[in-house]
């Protein structure tokens, strides 16, 4: 399987947007070489704005090129986006439903080495909370290009959250389409034990399945690109038959994906779940294998929780 | 110029008005700046019931969001929303909330009210105007205490950095903040020479002089290559004796009897 990071698949597809469309903006903090919105500059370089590390700065300039027409992707690392503007993305983004693409890369433990004040673990919460957000987290390249496309159709405020780790193509369908609030069987198993899972824990997903699979357990799994709007139809469909429900995230298990599951199963068809996330604790440095496998993320330990919660 | 100081005074009378009717609002902000709203909104913008939902026009930005009642005024009228709802600011189901909501209100350019993040839209604006080589200008108002936001000066260096020489600032300079003078919540002189150093035109004009305020808005189009900011001397509650340079009128709403002399005072009585 080839690899790529999301943010990687997002400059590429930005930068091929805006040869198409000459209202495809990116605004970017002095971080163009990490978001990859320099790949935008290589080719557009008259609608890049770097307006430096002045992150609530570019929140309200890229509010600003939105109300008069155009289609501002702005990018920073995730935990500055959701964190330090979020007040600009609340109050002057998405109260006036304007038609900002918030591309925040970095987030979650896979940044790694830059440690715990540069993971975020809390923006899907964060934003989800936000009313008028539409909050959308990829899990491979084939799903970042069509999603970064797919957005600037859509008018309205959407944060997608990207990861600076490779992670394999796992969307290798030809016939693969990106729509907005859909989720995606990627792979059917027995209907006892249904895994939920969204970004880059899908691959480690995939990787637990293929073990599980060796102990006699063949759980069903859905990825979940659009945390919300969520895919409610298609999680109460498959959560029907199934005993139990596991939610995976990169993310705090406070707010973020697996929230939204129990919220959803709460009024539909309440189930027993299994939150896998980070533990309501902050991160730290480290390769991101290693920090996967002490923050209980790995395909090693979603195995190890499955054979003992799922019984 | 006779028509115009009728328009600011019929503002102020419907100011007031607006805060007594459900106890609720900021007067003081808002009657310092009637007479700039007037200046722009019916001499220096081109803005009118045709282009008001075209996306790139001359635009404005009430920084200040807590001046609500100031640009309801105004907006009234210019005719884009009708005087019969001025009574509704604040009540609950009203287009005329507390703070502006551009979804709402007609005319409304920008949702704002958390302060210090109206001069990011405007830089915003004015570079998708240069982007799209067109000659609108965006207008932005500041109070004087708002400019104690960090991201005022965020947005002030990249105005700057860009050379957005079609983007104004107005700082309504009353001196007065919530919680007492400028000077004693937090210094924020010198403010010319702040901007200056961070690569702004500047101009100082009375803030209660229509001619003058027009005259500076004018004068700032003449100049290239950097972004201007007027400084605007105002009075806090302008044209209401009793509310007139006291803090204590920031959010604070005129009783029965207050209301019926600052309506005399204003000759709105009839």
């Amino acid at each position: 399987m080839s690899k790529i990071a999301t943010r990687d698949a997002y400059g590429k597809a930005l930068a091929a947007l805006a040869l198409e469309n000459k209202n495809v903006v990116a605004v970017d903090a002095d971080l163009s070489g990490s978001t990859k919105t320099a790949e935008l500059k290589k080719v557009a370089p008259e609608r890049h704005f770097n307006v430096g590390i002045a992150e609530s700065n570019l929140v309200g300039i890229s509010a600003g090129l939105a109300c008069n027409g155009k289609i501002p992707y702005c990018s920073t690392f995730a935990i500055f986006a959701s964190g330090r503007a979020y007040d600009q993305v609340r109050n002057t983004v998405a109260y006036g439903k304007l038609n900002v693409k918030i591309c925040a890369t970095h987030a979650g433990l896979t940044v790694g080495e830059d440690g715990a004040t540069h993971q975020a673990l809390e923006d899907i919460a964060l934003m989800r909370a936000i009313p008028n957000m539409t909050v959308i987290q990829p899990c491979d390249g084939v799903e970042t290009e069509q999603c970064i496309r797919a957005i600037s159709e859509y008018y309205g405020p959407v944060y997608v959250r990207l990861g600076r780790s490779a992670v394999e193509v796992v969307n290798t369908d030809p016939d693969y389409k990106f729509e907005i609030g859909k989720g995606i069987v990627l792979h059917e198993g027995d209907k006892d034990v249904l895994m939920i899972a969204s970004g880059m824990m899908v691959q480690q997903s995939l990787k637990a399945i293929e073990q599980l699979k060796e102990k006699g357990v063949n759980p069903t799994l859905i990825n979940i690109h659009t945390i919300k709007p969520l895919d409610e139809d298609l999680i109460v469909k498959y959560a029907k038959d199934a005993k139990y429900i596991v939610s995976l995230e990169e993310h705090n298990v406070y707010g973020g994906l697996g929230s939204a599951v129990a919220e959803c199963l709460a009024k539909h068809c309440p189930r027993k779940q299994i939150f896998i996330g980070t533990q309501d604790t902050f991160g730290e440095s480290g390769k991101p294998d290693l920090l996967l496998e002490k923050y209980g993320l790995s395909a090693d330990k979603i195995v190890e929780r499955v054979l003992n919660e799922c019984k | 110029m006779e028509k115009l100081k009728k328009i600011a005074n019929n503002m102020r009378i419907n100011i007031v008005k607006m805060v007594h009717a459900n106890k609720s609002g900021h007067p003081g902000g808002a009657l310092s700046c009637a007479d700039i709203l007037t200046a722009l909104y019916f001499e220096v913008m081109d803005i009118n019931k045709d282009n008001l939902n075209d996306k790139a026009r001359d635009k404005f930005v009430l920084s200040k969001g807590h001046g609500s009642a100031g640009i309801y005024a105004v907006l009234a009228e210019k005719g884009f929303i009708p005087y019969e709802e001025l009574p509704t600011f604040r009540a609950i189901n009203s287009r005329l909330q507390g703070h502006p909501n551009m979804l709402d209100c007609p005319g409304v350019d920008i949702s704002t009210g958390s302060l210090g993040q109206g001069l990011s839209v405007g830089v915003g604006m004015s570079l998708s105007n240069k982007l799209d080589g067109n000659d609108f200008r965006t207008y932005v108002l500041c109070g004087d205490g708002e400019i104690q936001e960090g991201q005022i000066w965020e947005a002030a260096m990249s105005a700057a950095h860009y050379n957005l020489d079609n983007l104004l600032l107005i700082i309504d300079y009353n001196g007065l903040q919530i919680d007492g003078t400028n000077d004693e919540v937090m210094n924020v002189r010198p403010l010319g020479e702040k901007f200056k150093a961070f690569g702004w035109h500047t101009i100082s004009v009375d803030g209660h002089d229509i001619e003058s305020i027009i005259a500076g808005c004018n004068h700032a189009k003449t100049i290239k290559g950097k972004p201007t900011v007027i400084i605007a001397e105002t009075v806090k509650g302008k044209g209401v004796s009793y509310m007139e340079n006291k803090a204590g009128w920031h959010g604070k709403a005129p009783s029965d009897e207050e209301l019926a002399i600052a309506l005399e005072e204003l000759g709105g009585n009839n």
